[in-house]
């Protein structure tokens, strides 16, 4: 499953870290280029490619029409997942998601749903029996590291893009690859994950596959300016190292320093796609 | 004798013969050991397919390894979003089969006796589902496993010829695969080699008589032959670029 990382590399990779560059001549805190690109399927409610570095993620919304939870009657449901596709890396293998895949996936809904981002009640078509069924589906593409952070940003920006497929109420279905001019229900807000890693004692982000590998434990934030303040809605702990206090600070800190950045790539995209 | 066919104008403008308007581009994945997308078609229309090739690798567990030659394994994804209604993630019959199929229209020009023991894997996705999801697969992984090195005899150009009511046309679109009137849609989907012109691929569902069959196995090889022009046009572009 795991890249062999060559201790030669390892040694160097530290050696780097330690004089406060990275090996590709980041800096620790330097995520790598990001772009978007959209309509990786146009038959998708919305579909974007994120490429951060060569990086490459790929995320679609669909939507169908189906009964509400008994805890959540009058609001649709939101249903996310994440794989890593073999064709995307030599690491990853084919069959049914592994946990590395699940845990991603589920650190991403929790971000997705817990900021406050989606407008759930206004995925109810009728309180108690229909409801918007939301599929957010990512897909890597090519897996040079740091996967989590793009993903994210390519759910985030599918979402705010898509539009709702038609719903005929007489019929009672929906039709499929008829879309409305009805923008999926998002606030204002603007979620973002940031996820540091703790590679041979120091906390990087963005992550290379080595020292994606080489990282002994990561730790990811989810979090939006709400009313001009940074709040953190979801969080989690990966790998079995433990972090120290001021470690955990530090990537807080982090966190909080960098929304800025992926929030503009967000914002620039959106923007960029109104203008056509 | 010969009744005249209900199909005269194809929805989209095109001639009967006339393949969808192609884009071909090697190395999309840069993790691969080869990669490649092909589509037919453009926009809302098109259909396209990436394939990524990862190999000669060691093949696990050890008891599939075969000490006289490598092996080939494809594996078909239809991605979730690439289709109107959500398609459910992961394998399925369909998909199983096509994978099947695709290593059999790819596995007969690849030289994988000088790889024993291992294994070439090709994962094929489909990004945007609108008819010919296999052809457009196989050409990808045509030029991906080119791209990856794998020493190969011939390239493998696939399409699918249509037959509606009585008129038999080149690469089906999606309106076409659901056209419904007189003797309805025929779908055969065909893998030409390069050199030889051999059928590689070929299935079939809907109704055709045998002397429309021989006709658009014609047409196939004629329409392969112009992939497969696409694919190397691609295959030559990105080594043009590695000499830049």
């Amino acid at each position: 499953m795991s890249k062999e990382i060559s201790n030669v590399s390892k040694q160097s990779i530290k050696k780097y870290l330690d004089a406060g560059v990275r090996f590709d001549g980041r800096k620790l805190d330097e995520y790598r280029d990001i772009s978007v690109e959209f309509g990786v399927s146009e038959n998708a409610e919305s579909s974007v490619k994120v490429k951060m570095g060569e990086t490459e993620v790929i995320a679609g919304i669909k939507m169908d029409v189906g009964e509400p939870y008994a805890d959540s009657q009058n609001k649709g449901n939101l249903i996310t997942t994440l794989e890593l596709l073999p064709m995307s890396s030599g690491r990853h293998e084919s069959g049914p998601p592994k946990i590395e895949a699940i845990e991603m996936g589920r650190v991403i809904d929790r971000g997705l749903r817990e900021s406050g981002f989606i407008d759930f009640e206004k995925l109810c078509i009728k309180e108690g029996e229909k409801v918007w069924n939301v599929y957010v589906d990512i897909f890597s593409f090519n897996d040079a590291g740091g996967m989590l952070d793009a993903a994210f940003l390519a759910a985030v920006i599918a979402m705010k893009t898509a539009k709702l497929p038609r719903y005929d109420e007489k019929e009672e279905v929906v039709k499929f690859g008829e879309l409305t001019d009805t923008n999926f229900p998002v606030t204002d807000l603007t979620p973002v994950t940031i996820t540091g890693y703790k590679v041979g004692g120091h906390i990087i982000i963005d992550p290379t596959v080595e020292e994606e590998e080489m990282s002994e434990a990561r730790l990811s934030f989810g979090l939006a300016e709400v009313e001009k303040e940074i709040m953190i809605s979801s969080c989690q702990k990966g790998k079995d190292t433990i972090l120290t206090s001021e470690e955990v600070g530090k990537i807080i800190d982090l966190s909080e320093n960098k929304y800025k950045e992926l929030f503009g790539v967000i914002d620039k995209a959106i923007k960029g796609i109104d203008k056509k | 004798m010969a009744e005249k066919s209900k199909y005269t104008k194809r929805p989209d403008g095109r001639k009967f013969e006339e393949l969808r308007k192609m884009t071909a581009k090697v190395g999309v994945v840069k993790e691969a050991d080869g990669s490649a997308m092909f589509s037919f078609g453009e926009g809302k229309e098109a259909t396209t397919a990436f394939a990524a090739v990862y190999g000669p690798r060691t093949l696990h567990p050890q008891h599939m390894q075969n000490p006289r030659t490598g092996i080939l394994r494809v594996n078909y994804d239809m991605l979730s979003f690439s289709v109107n209604e959500r398609a459910r993630p992961g394998p399925n019959k369909r998909s199983k089969e096509i994978s099947e199929v695709s290593k059999w229209a790819l596995g007969n020009v690849l030289e994988l006796k000088d790889f024993p023991n291992t294994v070439i894997d090709v994962f094929i996705s489909i990004t945007q589902a609108n008819a010919s999801t296999r052809c457009a697969g196989i050409n990808a992984a045509s030029m991906a496993l080119a791209h990856a090195g794998v020493p190969m005899k011939e390239l493998v150009g696939s399409v699918s010829i249509g037959k509606m009511d009585r008129t038999l046309v080149v690469d089906v679109n999606k309106k076409e695969e659901d056209y419904e009137e007189g003797e309805g849609p025929t779908d055969i989907a065909m893998a030409f080699t390069s050199r030889g012109q051999n059928v590689s691929l070929m299935q079939l569902d809907g109704k055709i008589r045998p002397k429309e069959l021989k006709e658009a196995v014609e047409m196939g090889q004629k329409a392969a032959m112009e992939i497969i022009k696409v694919q190397t046009k691609a295959l030559k572009d990105v080594r043009g670029d590695v000499k830049k």
